[in-house]
């Protein structure tokens, strides 16, 4: 728990915090509307007697009064998946609509990938990214098991992201030709980061921390994000989330694309319990615009924490 | 990450071997409408594709209008929906839903649980108690008076029939091809 004194100054109710950083999250799941409706499994599970309790910002993501999801019917017919309530956040408020083209950045295991996937029913054309093929293989799997079938999975850095493979610009490509891919209309970048938000799922993830690890993992992020705003068309939306409370892997990054690309933070509708972007860290000030970003914190809404922007780029 | 997000099926295993020792492996390319616009010999058309989910299943072809189908290596086939370049040099496209280029062909587990449900046909419905015993992997000994081959095993869930996977009939025997990765302990 050490780190995290370090936010003492950012969090109002910071025992509170503390106190729901040391409980256990409960089992939460997603229902998968690919493949089945929210009442559907809602009686499958009143059949075979295990309970749940829906978000009350979204009525598919259910908390069972079970340990072993996966061993029920409806997560053998891919009707369900394991997902934490907050990590449920990033795609409703990226708000992917059916038909258009959508980048995730860091995608692997797939569990916003195919949350993206449902809520563009399953129609437009979702590029899947992830520099790690042994995740990427979680990541199919996954995507098949839900039923995803508009998926194109790349195994790139996303930092140098190419669209070459679907036919960008510099091919020989017909111009006319519609199925070719010159950028995107919204793009999810889930950002690789040090996963301080995730402790009630891993006790263990504050072992390995150190100020170090949050400035190389920082210009990770920094390097995603850029080439998401460069991948993006004029006017199209990004959403920037990370599972980590320290504003150099959140607030910092919004200020580093703000001056250095051509991109503005935007207000966004969050329906969880939040607090504001902080524009003051460590001797630093970040542009004013970044306290329209959300930090959830574990004591909120009790589940894990989480940090979510909304970019536009500049039109 | 939760236990279920972890397991990956021994095709893909060995798929991903291959990509490792040849990029050509990660190659797409369309399925050609029909035998007259075949360039590679022995490759599937959408016309086929189309055909053998409706004689073998009942799958009105309709159900397919928004996919494309795509070919990566010889005779594995992915369904996706929308289009794309061809050829596309990417990881995965779409679902893989049927291998071909053999005497019978055969969809996979992941195709019949999302296809399935339009099926009519060489659908079998297994009781309670089977149908456990089908997505844990195990053979059975069902009443079946239809054909041999790949059937459809399903099973009544929540108001309607759903698709489990696919079980292969033959000689009394129903062999569940539900891949180890997808089977559960029910």
């Amino acid at each position: 728990m050490e780190p995290l004194e370090r936010y003492r100054p950012l969090i109002d109710d910071f025992e509170a915090f503390l106190d729901a950083c040391e409980r256990p999250l409960s089992s939460a799941v997603r229902v998968n509307t690919i493949k089945a409706d929210v009442d559907r499994v809602r009686t499958a599970f009143d059949d075979a007697d295990v309970g749940y309790e829906p978000a009350d910002w979204n009525e598919r993501v259910l908390t069972l009064d079970t340990d072993s999801p996966g061993t029920t019917w409806p997560s053998m017919h891919g009707w369900i998946h394991g997902q934490e309530e907050v990590s449920a956040l990033p795609p409703v408020v990226l708000d992917p609509q059916p038909g258009e083209r959508v980048w995730d950045a860091a995608a692997a295991p797939g569990s916003k990938t195919t949350q993206l996937a449902a809520l563009m029913d399953d129609r437009g054309l979702l590029v899947a990214n992830d520099n790690n093929l042994g995740r990427l293989s979680a990541l199919r799997f996954n995507a098949e098991r839900l039923g995803v079938t508009n998926v194109a999975v790349t195994n790139q850095d996303a930092r140098n992201f190419s669209l070459k493979p679907f036919g960008s610009a510099s091919d020989a490509a017909d111009d006319a030709d519609d199925r070719r891919v010159e950028a995107f209309d919204r793009a999810l970048v889930d950002a690789p980061c040090t996963c301080e938000g995730t402790i009630r799922k891993n006790p263990d993830v504050l072992d390995e921390w150190s100020l170090d690890h949050v400035s190389s993992v920082a210009g990770v992020q920094k390097g995603i994000l850029t080439r998401a705003i460069q991948a993006t068309k004029p006017g199209g939306t990004i959403v920037y989330s990370t599972c980590t409370f320290a504003p150099e892997e959140n607030e910092a990054v919004l200020d580093h694309v703000l001056e250095t690309e051509d991109c503005r933070v935007v207000e966004q509708d969050v329906p969880m319990d939040h607090a504001p972007g902080v524009t003051e860290w460590d001797d630093e000030s970040y542009d004013p615009s970044v306290e329209k970003a959300a930090r959830i914190y574990p004591h909120h809404n009790d589940t894990g924490g989480f940090f979510c922007a909304t970019l536009e780029v500049g039109t | 990450m939760s236990g279920e997000e972890t397991a990956s099926d021994a095709d893909d295993a060995a798929a991903s071997g291959g990509d490792l020792r040849q990029n050509v492996g990660r190659r797409f390319a369309r399925l050609p409408d029909t035998a007259a616009e075949r360039e590679v010999e022995g490759r599937a058309t959408r016309e086929e594709v189309l055909d053998w989910w409706e004689t073998r299943f009942g799958v009105e072809p309709t159900v397919f209008d928004e996919y494309t189908f795509w070919e990566k290596g010889a005779g594995k086939i992915w369904a996706l929906a929308g289009d794309v370049v061809s050829p596309i040099e990417v990881e995965a496209i779409g679902m893989k839903v049927l291998r071909t280029r053999q005497e019978h062909w055969k969809p996979t587990t992941d195709a019949v649980q999302r296809f399935g449900r339009d099926a009519t046909k060489n659908v079998i419905e297994l009781d309670a108690e089977d149908a456990r015993a089908f997505a844990a992997g195990e053979d059975l000994e069902p009443d079946w008076d239809g054909d041999w081959g790949y059937l459809i095993g399903a099973h009544e869930i929540a108001g309607g029939v759903e698709p489990i996977g696919v079980g292969l009939f033959t000689h009394g025997t129903l062999r569940s091809m539900v891949p180890k990765g997808r089977q559960r302990d029910l």
